[in-house]
């Protein structure tokens, strides 16, 4: 038996895999068959018809796109075949009787298959003398998509992609017939975090998005190839310009990672570039008046730096927090500077507070060959801990729902809550916030019994065990908020499975960050500070007799920030206010040191720094970006940004130049050939043991009646990055808050109500989620949400909070009014 | 109402007052083939049906027995039976009247063909719109349960058969096969592509056979009564009797049941000939959907072969028969719109090729017509004939282009007059139903 067939295309022969289509069969020949429903990654509709092809011996000519090729068989496309080239010249025509034909003021003109193939082979006259379809028009399918049905074709890709690919089936075909039209349900809106997805591959210019229409023609966009910023999956995207302004971004093929897709908030998320609250000139506070810093130029801002940074000449204490988008090069800058120039190890790229034992998981995880989106989609069994891929790393999500789909993979959540996930989960392992890696240890003891001795496993934990030795190499992905000894334990768990490991951090580039050891105690190329050979390498290649000193965490520097015993926060992109859960450390930290920061946008942590420098967003720069799977992208800027902003690595070579010292490089590529020298060194360092965990395991239920904050934020939130876009915040998920049904139930709420929950002095009121999917003592709290007032709601991951039920008939009710007469 | 006639094989119950009551049914041979069919093997019933020679009477002819020996057996998935009982195309009306008044003989069949094709569960998917056929039906599957001959534990022999009746929403292309079980699972009825067949994916992803009504019923009598008591009928490529809907300007339309074979212009003349004054033109062999034939084909037998040779179809056995006094371009133009207000939508061909086929036809009839539009039906349908998803698009161009092929004159006519009909011709466009009984001396005929 073989896996191949041999058919003859137009007079070529080719051999296939069994399976394959025709229209993908011909491809490989480099024919292209006219399609519109066909595409590679939704299956096969045959609604269009515009496919159709010869086969010798069948009785009727077939479609190229539904069609498996077979051995043996002679098949003639359009180009060697009249019964095609008919057939296909029919369907055109037949497309183009109800088609408006407004081409010179349709979006998708210029680009659009429909115009193309008219253009190629249609016929110059038409032969439809009789009344056209009307609709109204555009349809809204949501804030961020319009649909203008009298262009639709009917072929069914938006429909199929929102059930296949996304799962989000609330957009739809309608009606019969020539009334066939595409639509949303009147009372349930298409909420989707992969809408423009559709309107991408529309095949003619029914869906268009609210953010491009009517703004320009393609042929006068400049497009570049770019890597996207918004969160780690590290989507592959096309930025188009038009004079020197971002007028659209599109999903880039690229298989190996976003497959064709983007999410929303990656696609439509640009407006912060051209914000009124864009940083488009250096601020200055001016000495001691407690001020908003004001405009300045580059000069004065840098001298001012000079003299904050080196008041007496020398370097004062300073620690840098890089946040996890600096592209890799920046990166590897900032971690040279603080360790050179500053003299500092206190460097740190989290704005979470970090177990003391993740640096060196981190390290292990950094050296070793971890998982990738392939490797998600062939596990057949994946665990997620402490992860919600949808609201964290869409892409990610939909590479999962791949899996689930298509291989019927079995996918196990550990932790508090998995969200949107919990539709396509096979097990569910639940576990009070951050307690996952206790877990993840019962499965490793579960895989090495022998059966023999009493099993304490529970029955769940034995059942996942089982399914997880069933695979040849099963995946375990774990998000960044999973609790102390996680990633160790999940890592340990892998390697005694013979399977793979990934850590899935949100923001773009923390995987570059930490691979270029911006956190105490790395160093760049997997490079540890407590191995001596390794850290003379480092102090080696950048002229240094001894590196700093070990440096500190995040938690440490803020709290000797506080003290006044760190005296300048260097902050690059990094917005304390916002992103770093404990406030009362980050006022006084704020208060008592200098603070500088380099941004795009302005921000909270802006509006206190004595010194801003405005830099370049990831559509205006140049660089490499590290996502989850450990994959470095180039990106290549696609606009020149505002005239004064300046890139992260420009403003710190300058700055390092002012205090009278070198980096020894001047640009990208001596930045690059300046990384070359501490290239990854082959290392794969063991995982940290497990933690005894005997004397914890029984103070499991401590009575009280407060439950565990389960706080992050959903994709769309409050973020300064998504400003400017109000047709992308229109499709934020409501903020909400989730609920265990045992936990709902003697609070006497349930799916909807209204549900106050306390935190210390924060408090924050939201509708609430009933589900089981909420690890039972846990509530979910959105972080950073676009619910009002949430700067100051509770927002630290595993803090005890009350939950309460709002009183019917509560304050804002019936309050009598007074009415002047 | 009597007997039909001039066979009576399958509408043997229709004159027994009351035979939808299982006491009667039974007082009359009910329930007595499905004994037999306990009695033998699965095999051996397949091989029963095989050797009846019955092909599906839903209209495609396809051989019951080959198309049951297809279903995929021991795949650890149950298998279904579905009865498809949506009766829909236009000029069809044998499966209505079977399930009325003779609806035990139905479940009879489902007993006996579940056993043959080794299912447990059967669904029969009737048209949304007959109430009657589904109170009958519903009391006749109450009645075979409460006497153990439904359920878990059929006749005593330990297997199990169940059936559920679902009724439709009254949609023509839910009687497609696929666009049936799609229905039937709760979503648009929009037909599947094919391969997987039903044979092997169908009802929930299960192997599947979809029949029709008169299909399983006459199953029932072949396995009971062998496959000779059914090949006794008919010629030896088209055997058995058939449930004839006879209709149009005859005297007396209605059901009849034929051996196969009996050539067309008999059965006219058993349904009284066509109407005083009248003259046979044009018919349709076998429903809508089935290219006409002129009054030159009146004496070809009702065979699949000679209809067939005929460039035509047997389709349902629904014969609609028309006079001289009937515009050829007007009934063609009735069917049209029906065939374009069905279509699902789905494919490019049907549902655009459709919707401008109907505009040219009310072009032609309103005076508009011009010449090159004779050409461009005759394209269009070309560009829709064989490329459509279904074969409802197929079925919408067979009447444009057959009608083209024997009539074009009558075209070419309305192009010169400007859309007014010959004198001797009686409009039926807009007429309502009662003038359009008036007008064709229906309402004196007795119907
Ligand atoms: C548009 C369309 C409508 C159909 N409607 C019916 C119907 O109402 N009843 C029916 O039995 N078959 C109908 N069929 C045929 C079925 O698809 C199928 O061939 C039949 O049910 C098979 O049963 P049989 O093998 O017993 O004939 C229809 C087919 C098409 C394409
Ligand atoms: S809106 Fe576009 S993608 Fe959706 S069915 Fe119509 S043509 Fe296809
Ligand atoms: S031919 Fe196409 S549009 Fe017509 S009913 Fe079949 S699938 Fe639907
Ligand atoms: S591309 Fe093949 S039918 Fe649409």
């Amino acid at each position: 038996m073989t896996d191949t067939v041999t058919l003859t295309i137009d007079g070529k022969e080719i051999t296939v895999p069994k399976g394959t289509l025709l229209i993908r069969a011909a491809e490989q020949l480099g024919t292209i068959i006219p399609r519109f429903c066909d595409h590679p990654l939704l299956d096969p509709v045959g609604a269009c018809r515009q496919c159709i092809v010869e086969v010798e011996g069948q009785r009727k000519p077939m479609t190229a796109c539904t069609t498996e090729a077979a051995d043996g068989w002679v098949v003639n496309t359009h180009l060697t075949s009249d019964v095609a080239r008919t057939a296909q010249e029919g369907q055109l025509e037949f497309l183009l009787i109800n088609h408006p034909l407004d081409c010179p003021m349709c979006d998708k003109g210029g680009e659009c298959p429909l115009q193309d193939q008219a253009m190629a082979h249609g016929n110059h006259h038409s032969r439809f003398v009789d009344e056209k379809r009307k609709y109204d028009k555009p349809v809204a399918v949501s804030a961020q998509v319009l649909l203008d049905r009298e262009r639709c074709v009917l072929c069914a890709r938006c429909t199929r992609f929102s059930d296949q690919v996304s799962g989000d089936p609330f957009i739809e075909l309608f009606e019969r017939g020539a009334l066939e039209q595409v639509a949303i349900y009147e009372d349930e809106p298409y909420e989707s975090y992969f809408s423009g997805n559709v309107i991408q591959i529309c095949p003619v210019g029914a869906l268009t998005s609210t953010s491009y229409r009517f703004k320009a023609r393609p042929f006068d966009l400049r497009s570049t190839p770019s890597v996207c910023d918004g969160c780690s999956a590290g989507c592959s995207q096309t930025v188009q310009a038009r004079r020197g302004q971002v007028e659209r971004q599109l999903a880039r093929t690229n298989m190996a990672v976003n497959e064709m897709w983007n999410c929303d908030k990656g696609r439509f998320g640009y407006g912060h570039l051209t914000a009124d609250t864009r940083l488009t000139s250096p601020l200055v506070r001016s000495d001691d008046d407690g001020e908003e810093p004001v405009a300045a130029d580059w000069a004065t801002a840098l001298t001012r730096v000079r003299s904050i940074l080196a008041p007496d000449g020398e370097v004062v204490p300073t620690a840098v927090l890089s946040g996890g988008r600096l592209p890799d090069e920046d990166a590897y800058v900032a971690g040279k500077f603080a360790r050179t120039v500053l003299g500092t190890d206190d460097v740190d790229f989290r704005t979470r507070f970090a177990p003391a034992s993740e640096g060196d998981a981190l390290a292990a995880l950094a050296g070793r060959d971890t998982a990738t989106y392939d490797d998600v989609e062939q596990a057949g069994v994946v665990l997620t801990v402490g992860l919600d891929p949808e609201e964290e790393v869409p892409i990610l999500y939909l590479r999962l729902r791949k899996a689930w789909r298509n291989t019927k993979a079995r996918l196990v959540s550990v932790g508090a809550s998995s969200g949107s996930l919990a539709e396509l989960l096979w097990r569910r392992l639940p576990t009070d916030v951050g307690a996952e890696a206790a877990v993840l240890d019962d499965l490793a003891r579960a895989l090495d019994r022998d059966g023999d001795d009493a099993d304490q496993s529970s029955p769940m934990v034995a059942e996942v065990a089982d399914a997880l030795g069933s695979v040849d190499r099963p995946v375990v992905l774990v998000g960044e908020r999973a609790g102390d000894g996680a990633l160790a334990a999940a890592g340990r768990l892998a390697d005694a499975l013979g399977g793979k490991v990934a850590w899935v951090p949100r923001r773009s580039n923390a995987r570059g960050a930490l691979d270029q050891g911006l956190a105490a105690g790395l160093l760049p190329g997997l490079r540890r500070h407590d191995d001596d050979t390794q850290r003379a390498e480092v102090a080696a290649a950048w002229g240094l007799d001894e590196l700093p000193t070990r440096g500190r965490d995040l938690h440490e520097i803020l709290t000797l920030a506080g003290k006044g015993k760190i005296k300048v926060l260097y902050l690059l992109g990094v917005d304390l206010v916002r992103d770093v859960a404990d406030q009362r450390l980050v006022d006084k930290a704020l208060r008592r040191a200098t603070v500088i920061t380099h941004d795009i946008v302005a921000n909270a942590t802006t509006a206190h720094a004595d010194v801003v420098l405005p830099v370049t967003a990831s559509q205006e720069r140049a660089g490499t970006r590290t996502n989850w799977e450990g994959r470095r992208q180039q990106f290549r800027p696609g606009v020149a940004g505002p005239q004064l902003v300046q890139h992260d690595w420009e403003i710190l070579v300058q700055v390092t130049g002012m205090l009278g010292h070198d980096l020894g490089f001047t640009d990208l590529d001596g930045i690059r050939a300046d990384m070359a020298a501490l290239a990854p060194i082959d290392t794969t360092p063991d995982w940290p043991a497990a933690a005894d965990r005997s004397d914890t395991a029984a103070a499991a239920d401590d009575g009280d009646d407060t439950l565990t904050a389960d706080v992050y934020p959903l994709l769309l939130d409050n973020g300064v990055h998504q400003v400017n876009a109000p047709d992308l915040a229109a499709t934020a998920h409501d903020p909400h808050l989730r609920l265990h049904p045992d936990d709902a139930a003697p609070l006497g709420v349930s799916d909807g109500d209204e549900v106050t929950v306390t935190g210390g002095k924060a408090e924050l009121t939201l509708p609430v989620r009933v589900t089981p999917d909420q690890a039972a003592g846990t509530v979910f709290v959105p972080a950073n949400s676009t619910a009002p007032d949430q700067v100051d709601n509770p927002r630290h991951l595993g803090d005890r909070v009350t939950v309460a039920a709002v009183a019917s008939g509560s304050a804002t009710a019936d309050q009598p009014v007074e009415v002047n007469a | 109402m009597g007997t039909l006639g001039p066979v009576t094989a399958l509408s043997t119950r229709y004159d027994v007052d009351r035979a939808w009551d299982i006491d009667v049914y039974e007082d009359h041979g009910g329930y007595q083939n499905v004994r037999a069919a306990l009695d033998s093997t699965p095999d051996d019933m397949i091989q029963m049906i095989k050797d009846s020679g019955l092909r599906g009477r839903g209209g495609a002819g396809f051989p019951t027995g080959l198309k049951w020996s297809f279903i995929a057996q021991d795949t650890g998935k149950p298998v279904y039976l579905v009865v498809n009982a949506d009766e829909s195309e236009p000029g069809t009306f044998k499966d209505r009247p079977l399930m009325e008044r003779d609806p035990h003989s139905l479940v009879e069949g489902i007993i006996v063909s579940c056993l043959a094709i080794q299912s447990e569960m059967a669904y029969i998917y009737a048209r949304g719109e007959f109430g009657l056929v589904s109170r009958r039906l519903r009391h006749a599957i109450e009645q075979a349960y409460e006497r153990g001959y439904l359920g878990a534990d059929v006749f005593g022999s330990g297997k199990r058969v169940d059936i559920t009746l679902h009724r439709g929403a009254a949609a023509y292309i839910c009687g497609e096969e696929t666009a049936l079980l799609d229905s039937l699972e709760g979503r648009r009825g929009q037909p599947r592509l094919r391969p997987p067949f039903p044979a092997t994916h169908g009802l929930y992803g299960c192997p599947t056979t979809v029949n029709n009504v008169e299909t399983v019923t006459a199953a029932g009598y072949i396995v009971g009564q062998g496959p000779e008591w059914f090949n006794q009928y008919g010629t030896e490529k088209s055997a058995g009797p058939k449930l004839m809907c006879i209709s149009g300007e005859v005297k007396r339309p209605g059901n009849y049941e034929f051996a196969l074979g009996t050539p067309v212009s008999e059965m006219i003349a058993a349904a009284g000939g066509m109407l005083d004054d009248r003259e046979l033109k044009f018919f349709f062999p076998g429903g809508s959907s089935t290219p006409i034939l002129t009054a030159e084909h009146a004496d070809i037998p009702y065979t699949f072969e000679a209809m067939t040779e005929a460039d035509s179809l047997l389709g349902t056995g629904a014969l609609m028969v028309h006079s001289d006094k009937t515009s050829v371009v007007e009934t063609v133009y009735r069917y049209v719109k029906f065939y374009e207000h069905e279509s699902c939508g789905k494919c490019t061909p049907c549902r655009e090729g459709g919707y401008w086929t109907a505009q040219v036809y009310e072009r032609i009839l309103d005076g508009r017509g011009r010449a090159e539009d004779l050409d461009l039906l005759a394209d269009i349908s070309n560009n829709i004939f064989g490329r459509s998803f279904c074969a409802l698009g197929d079925a919408l161009t067979s009447p444009v282009l057959s009608s083209l092929e024997h009539f074009r004159d009558e075209y070419e006519y309305l192009l010169r007059s400007a859309g007014r009909l010959p004198d001797h011709m009686q409009s039926v466009r807009t007429a309502t139903a009662n003038e359009y009984l008036e007008r064709n001396d229906l309402a004196t005929a007795g119907v």
